[in-house]
């Protein structure tokens, strides 16, 4: 087991589970009798329990960002940056990340038993907003005992997660990151976002959000939904470097059975998602993500929203980056300066589009390593 | 510490929300920060200074000032600054209405084109000046508009901007008699501090 953990790695951990057992109260009014929250934890929470650092999950993301499980070869989804002398260092942080609220990897979600009726809320569970994210991973913080984070920090989704946990308990967090984020979505996002929605739906497997109840799973649905999703996540350039027009098989001569290798990697991405995630959970992410608007509880001022933030504020974007470019986080950047928030932003050059935001390029690791240890100190993480 | 940053600190109020573009290595709004409480904001393109920033805990935008400044609202800052940089953005003219549009009042630093060396080593050698204050080749330089105190006067004045204050050193930040006497000729480095046209 221990030779296939590199020294940077948080090393093998083992999933925890949160209960609560009382009504949650949801944004759209419904509440939920109970919830679970799956959540894994990295490094040492300090005597002062200042060093705490939540990580919030983009929207196919889950609680397992770092090490390894016991029965699985597969790292974490950002164990790039999160280890031992990593960018978010767990000999400095104690990190917690979980599956948010309708999550489809142990935390409550369309796939648990609804007490009321014995089976799968399937399409029933009800919506859940950014908000009820924040307001479940409050609740979190409270059963582990963290009163302040010394940051909040996500990518895509995740950093609108941060960006809402400032504005709603800014007494809670010292910093919060922002990586490749919006404050909202364009209409050009909630479009790419209800095409997805309609593959999954027109699947004759989706059953109206009932394919739980005959075991079944519109696999197709969830496949074209990623691949859609995916090429989003890219860049031109970045997909022509990496498959150019190279044939996987057949034969372009005689027109015959062609098929590019950049159809055969999206298959690939597409059905490999289709086995794992629920589709009930990928119709409530999108949703989430298309309703985000943390400026429309302030008159649609997010300068006014901002304003009640007290965080100090990282900000990184991507160059290539068109699902989240990096004009959204200038103004973010330029509604925070206006707030008169601490604001560092970085915009960094890489052909990776979206996507660059769980990779580790060179400038942007370089970035969120420093701005790290400046919040080790400014939280005086020690011991 | 960089000799520039204690004669700039002088001319800044406390408290006041400052703009510093070209803020490189962020050393001015860190200091400005400790000594004067302001609220600072700094912008820079160069990947190596912006981590510096973030090492000295100074909030460091990257933006491209020849992009233009149309982000920043008018009256948005007290006072904006820069240093040495003027000299190298694409349109130094253009550069000076938005300070005065997005700040009340702004500080200028820029090097002097007719110090008496630059105008010796042009006259003698027949080829661009090479100077303490000027080190760069013509090839490789940043600064495509150079320009001399007496240049920058004449915009001031057609701009019919406020001068709240100017100085004039030399190459080693003083300020002698004999240089306030003959600035275009003996200086190296003006400080402008400036408000809105009159």
């Amino acid at each position: 087991m221990s030779d296939r953990i590199p020294a940077d790695s948080v090393g093998v951990v083992t999933p925890q589970q949160q209960i609560f057992d009382e009504p949650v109260k949801l944004l759209c009014g419904r509440t939920l009798p109970r919830i679970e929250l799956m959540y894994e934890t990295y490094g040492r929470l300090n005597a002062a329990r200042s060093n705490a650092v939540l990580i919030c999950h983009a929207l196919s993301g889950h609680h397992h960002a770092a090490g390894l499980h016991a029965a699985d070869d597969r790292p974490g989804w950002w164990d790039s940056a999160i280890g031992p002398g990593k960018p978010i260092d767990t000999n400095l942080f104690y990190v917690v990340s979980l599956n948010n609220l309708g999550g489809c990897h142990g935390s409550t979600g369309p796939r648990s038993i609804n007490p009321e009726t014995g089976r799968a809320f399937g399409p029933d569970f009800p919506m859940v907003t950014v908000r009820d994210w924040v307001a479940t991973q409050a609740m979190l913080a409270d059963a582990l005992g963290i009163d302040r984070w010394a940051a909040v920090i996500g990518g895509s989704l995740g950093g609108m997660q941060a960006m809402q946990w400032s504005i709603d308990y800014p007494q809670r967090v010292a910093h919060a990151v922002l990586i490749a984020a919006a404050s909202r979505l364009s209409a050009q996002n909630i479009a790419f976002n209800e095409i997805a929605r309609q593959a999954i739906v027109s699947d004759p497997d989706f059953d109206g959000g009932r394919y739980l109840d005959a075991a079944h799973n519109p696999a197709r649905g969830l496949m074209v939904a990623r691949m859609i999703g995916h090429v989003t996540y890219l860049s031109d350039d970045g997909l022509r470097d990496k498959f150019g027009r190279e044939i996987k098989s057949g034969d372009l001569a005689t027109a015959s059975d062609v098929q590019f290798q950049v159809e055969s990697y999206l298959h690939h991405q597409g059905r490999s998602f289709s086995q794992y995630f629920d589709a009930n959970t990928y119709l409530l992410m999108t949703r989430a993500l298309d309703q985000f608007d943390p400026a429309r509880d302030f008159g649609d001022d997010l300068v006014a929203a901002l304003r009640t933030a007290q965080s100090d504020f990282l900000v990184i974007a991507f160059t290539s980056d068109w699902r989240f470019s990096p004009s959204r986080s200038k103004e973010i950047v330029d509604a925070l300066i206006a707030a008169r928030r601490n604001v560092v932003s970085a915009v960094v050059d890489t052909p990776h589009g979206h996507d660059a935001f769980l990779l580790p390029v060179p400038r942007y690791f370089k970035i969120l390593r420093s701005y790290m240890l400046h919040v080790a100190a400014r939280t005086a993480v020690h011991g | 510490m960089r000799p520039d940053i204690a004669i700039i600190a002088d001319l800044v109020t406390p408290g006041a929300r400052v703009l510093d573009l070209g803020c490189g290595d962020g050393e001015l709004l860190a200091h400005l920060k400790r000594t004067k409480g302001v609220n600072g904001y700094g912008l820079e393109i160069d990947a190596e200074m912006i981590t510096s920033c973030i090492n000295v805990g100074v909030n460091v935008i990257e933006q491209d000032l020849d992009q233009g400044l149309a982000n920043f609202p008018t009256d948005s800052f007290d006072l904006v600054v820069m240093t040495d940089t003027l000299q190298s953005v694409k349109r130094p003219d253009v550069m000076l209405d938005e300070m005065l549009r997005i700040g009340r009042e702004c500080i200028v630093t820029f090097p002097n084109f007719a110090h008496w060396r630059c105008r010796l080593y042009l006259a003698a050698r027949g080829k661009m000046p090479i100077a303490k204050h000027l080190p760069h080749r013509w090839y490789d330089t940043p600064n495509i508009h150079l320009c001399t105190f007496a240049d920058f006067e004449a915009l001031c004045a057609e701009k019919r901007l406020t001068v709240i204050e100017r100085f004039v050193v030399d190459s080693e930040f003083a300020n002698r008699p004999i240089v306030s006497r003959f600035p275009n000729l003996m200086g190296t480095t003006a400080f402008y501090h400036l408000g809105r046209p009159r």
